[in-house]
């Protein structure tokens, strides 16, 4: 019943909204985003969607759209990268807070200034407290296969929050993988009718978003989001489960590989887990004890889970590709670091790597593991926070 | 009203109970009461379509009387009357609570 | 067209117990449209004054649906939610005939909301978009925006010792909707009830966007007595300094013409935020702002000429 498709980062996510079939796509261009809409465009030429698309003239007018056609009870989508994300960030916030599932696509590249089109995370790592939940994707088969289920993780009732699925621009977006694909019937089927819990359109049950909320139940509102994150944990993992049973292929909120007795761990999201695994079998093969800690899903945060997987761990190296400036190391090292808090024995260290699209090598890899070969033995090192492939 | 928990109201800030905020009073804020005479109305309704707080009231195009529980007391009502003496006036809600 | 006495007969659409204050003809403003559009309407506020006194939790005004979202996007956000309407009425999911209205002050409108506006109209929305212009940003604490008239008094453009209030003239934001050449643009304001009501039931009964200014006086920002706000919002037409008229796919028609044209002066002298320009070093910002009434005037009255038959 699959399909063996050869698609780019770009071409995955626009085949899963042709076949996710949305009522309302907002669009506005942005590099390396552009292509993504370009095919989503063609398949609206050519009538094989049903989706208003509403060609904005801003993000911060795509997010607001997609607000504003979510709270109307249509099952919603937009996608951006970089400064287009900066540019709806308000908006990004409102859609969390009205609690309104919608899926949105976001090609990392790194922010301005200077402008650079090309990868990092520091994007969408600098909204992880937007409280949107966030799937980081491999290659283009994770992209396919993530934004298909964010829309079921989304729309589940305990959760409703929106889903950002996140891949690595250029690195995944101009890249052409080969991948498994779905019949159009199967997604259809699986992501199901959407059923708004609440609809502007509904004049004869008339309902007001967005009022002013002040100190009597502002918090109140925010605690049902910290909770619906919470939920969120459960419905990632369940979500992940059905999609096994649909595609056999598995996904949890992590992904270890050759963790088992691995001493020296690198952690990473994106598309360097990928290079990561290839160095794994390298070293596994010249007797290193290498294993790979991914983090596919960074919010909600899989804490428990990490500090579990890492128990064996000698010597653990956490790859930022963004940088939190003033701050003890980059972001997702900063919460590996409080996940493992009290936990003895591993030794960590944090590596700011890639940003604006600095290439990450299977070399700079090794570099870490031989590192990490040190930190294994001495423990954390007082250098801790350190930069990959930068001229120092 | 009593303050609610976490649990127990809606999602995402939304108020379900449309047009709810009649059940708030604004009543109090008046300093002056508009007092309607029945008698000389002519039911022309420029008060009606001036008010700011939907407080005038009516009933099959007629006025029927002020809704004092929302009324303001801004007094566009008597200012916007055209009957001469007008048939709404403004009086001290001191006076008023007096008489 | 609905008469005032049509209107008495439909169900209020906007409830008392509101938070504006006192004499507030934004609210009047609303009352009127929401009156005229019925209750299947959507309607869409961005931040400021309507929206937040209309909504403080767990309270709302509104007996339609209603979405705030942010002060820049009332614009796009009815836009989205116009999108979705027409995609689920394409898939047989929805039947009946739903108005969308935004609604945004001047600030929201003439300032940080131009942008999601202009791209709104242009994007071709079924949709009605109403400024409520009460020249300032009246929630934040009457800060000029660009929408306040040249010579007024505002927090941010106060008169001191060598600057007389606000130096500019408005931008010409219905001008610049109409430059849009979407169907229907109007000025319109609550002082003329008939006018407002016949001029939001054409908006809407046009297929496609629509754009709407009206003119509400704020009794707190302009500082004149509350009970004067509907005599503040005729005489700003009377003087010709707010002219109704509206402009139908590129047809202009003045809806009222002053029987007599009074000078703009008599409208400003019962403002305390023009209070400064009745001294004598100041009248000939007066003179300037008559010239410029009188210009515009001329100048409406012309097009409605050119664009007859």
């Amino acid at each position: 019943m699959g399909r063996r498709l050869i698609l780019t980062g770009n071409d995955a996510a626009a085949e899963a909204m042709r076949q996710i079939d949305p009522d309302v796509v907002a669009a506005f261009p942005i590099t390396p985003q552009t292509e993504l809409m370009h095919k989503f465009a063609e398949h609206v030429a050519d009538g094989d969607v049903k989706a208003e698309f509403v060609l904005v003239e801003s993000e911060h007018s795509a997010m607001s759209a997609t607000v504003g056609a979510a709270a109307a009870g249509a099952r919603a989508m937009t996608a951006t990268s970089a400064n287009g994300l900066a540019l709806m960030w308000e908006i990004v916030y409102i859609a969390a807070s009205y609690r309104l599932p919608i899926v949105m696509p976001v090609v990392n590249r790194a922010l301005s200034g200077p402008i650079n089109i090309h990868c990092d995370h520091s994007d969408t790592m600098g909204c992880r407290d937007t409280g949107w939940i966030q799937l980081y994707s491999e290659n283009a088969q994770e992209v396919y296969d993530n934004v298909i289920q964010a829309v079921r993780i989304a729309e589940t009732p305990d959760v409703l929050l929106p889903v950002m699925v996140t891949f690595d621009g250029f690195i995944l977006s101009h890249t052409a993988e080969v991948l498994d694909g779905l019949e159009d019937n199967v997604v259809k089927k699986w992501v199901g009718e959407y059923k708004p819990k609440y609809s502007l359109l509904d004049t004869d049950q008339p309902m007001t978003f967005g009022p002013l909320d002040l100190q009597d139940y502002y918090f109140e509102h925010k605690r049902q989001q910290v909770e619906a994150m919470r939920n969120a944990r459960a419905a990632v993992k369940e979500v992940g489960k059905l999609f096994d049973e649909l595609s056999g292929r598995s996904y949890d909120m992590l992904e270890a590989y050759r963790l088992d007795d691995a001493e020296l761990v690198i952690m990473a999201l994106g598309s360097t887990a990928g290079t990561t695994k290839v160095v794994i079998d390298e070293l596994r093969a010249e007797g290193t004890a290498a294993g790979l800690l991914k983090i596919r899903c960074f919010r909600p945060f899989p804490e428990l889970e990490i500090a579990e997987s890492l128990k064996n761990a000698k010597a653990v190296a956490v790859l930022d590709r963004s940088v939190s400036f003033g701050a003890p190391g980059g972001p997702v090292h900063k919460e590996i670091r409080a996940a493992l808090f009290g936990s003895s024995g591993v030794g960590l260290v944090n590596y700011i790597y890639g940003l604006g699209g600095r290439d990450v090598s299977m070399d700079h890899i090794r570099s870490v593991f031989k590192d990490l070969e040190t930190i294994a033995v001495k423990g954390t090192p007082t250098d801790n926070i350190r930069f990959l492939g930068l001229r120092e | 009203m009593r303050e609610k928990a976490w649990t127990e109201i809606p999602i995402g800030g939304a108020i379900e109970e449309a047009g709810n905020a009649e059940t708030y009073e604004t009543g109090s804020w008046r300093t002056y009461r508009p007092i309607w005479n029945e008698e000389t109305c002519i039911h022309c309704l420029r008060c009606w379509v001036a008010c700011p707080d939907s407080s005038i009231l009516v009933a099959e195009a007629k006025m029927t009387g002020i809704d004092y529980e929302h009324c303001k007391g801004c007094g566009i009502c008597a200012f916007e009357c055209p009957v001469d003496p007008k048939s709404i006036e403004m009086k001290l809600e001191t006076d008023v609570d007096k008489s | 067209m609905p008469g005032v006495k049509q209107l008495a007969g439909r169900k209020e659409l906007m409830a008392g117990g509101h938070r504006a204050c006192a004499g507030c003809l934004p609210m009047t403003a609303m009352r009127q449209t929401l009156l005229t559009a019925g209750k299947d309407t959507v309607c869409g506020c961005a931040t400021g004054c309507v929206e937040v006194v209309t909504t403080i939790y767990p309270y709302t005004a509104w007996r339609t649906p209603f979405i705030h979202s942010a002060f820049e996007n009332s614009a796009a956000t009815i836009s989205g939610a116009e999108a979705a309407y027409r995609s689920l009425r394409r898939q047989g999911k929805i039947d009946k005939k739903i108005n969308f209205i935004a609604f945004a002050g001047d600030g929201g409108t003439y300032d940080i909301g131009l942008q999601a506006l202009s791209g709104a109209m242009e994007r071709g929305h079924n949709m009605l978009y109403i400024c409520y212009d009460n020249e300032a940003y009246m929630n934040t604490g009457i800060q000029r925006s660009g929408g306040t008239p040249k010579g007024t008094a505002t927090s941010t453009t106060p008169v001191g010792k060598v600057v007389p209030g606000k130096k500019e003239f408005p931008k010409p934001l219905t001008e610049i909707m109409i430059a849009h050449r979407i169907p229907y643009v109007a000025q319109a304001t609550p002082g003329f009830p008939k006018d407002l009501s016949d001029k939001v039931e054409k908006a809407l009964a046009i297929d496609g966007p629509a754009f709407m200014n009206i003119l509400t006086p704020c009794t707190r920002g302009w500082r004149y007595p509350m009970e004067e706000s509907m005599e503040v919002a005729r005489l700003a037409v009377e003087t010709c300094f707010w002219p109704l008229f509206e402009v139908e796919h590129g047809k202009f028609k003045v809806t009222r013409k002053p029987k007599e044209k009074i000078p703009v002066a008599k409208w400003m002298e019962g403002q305390g935020r023009f209070r400064h320009l009745f001294k004598e070093q100041n009248k000939h910002i007066i003179d300037e702002i008559q010239e410029e009434v009188d210009r515009n005037w001329a100048w409406l009255l012309k097009r409605e000429e050119l664009t007859q038959s």
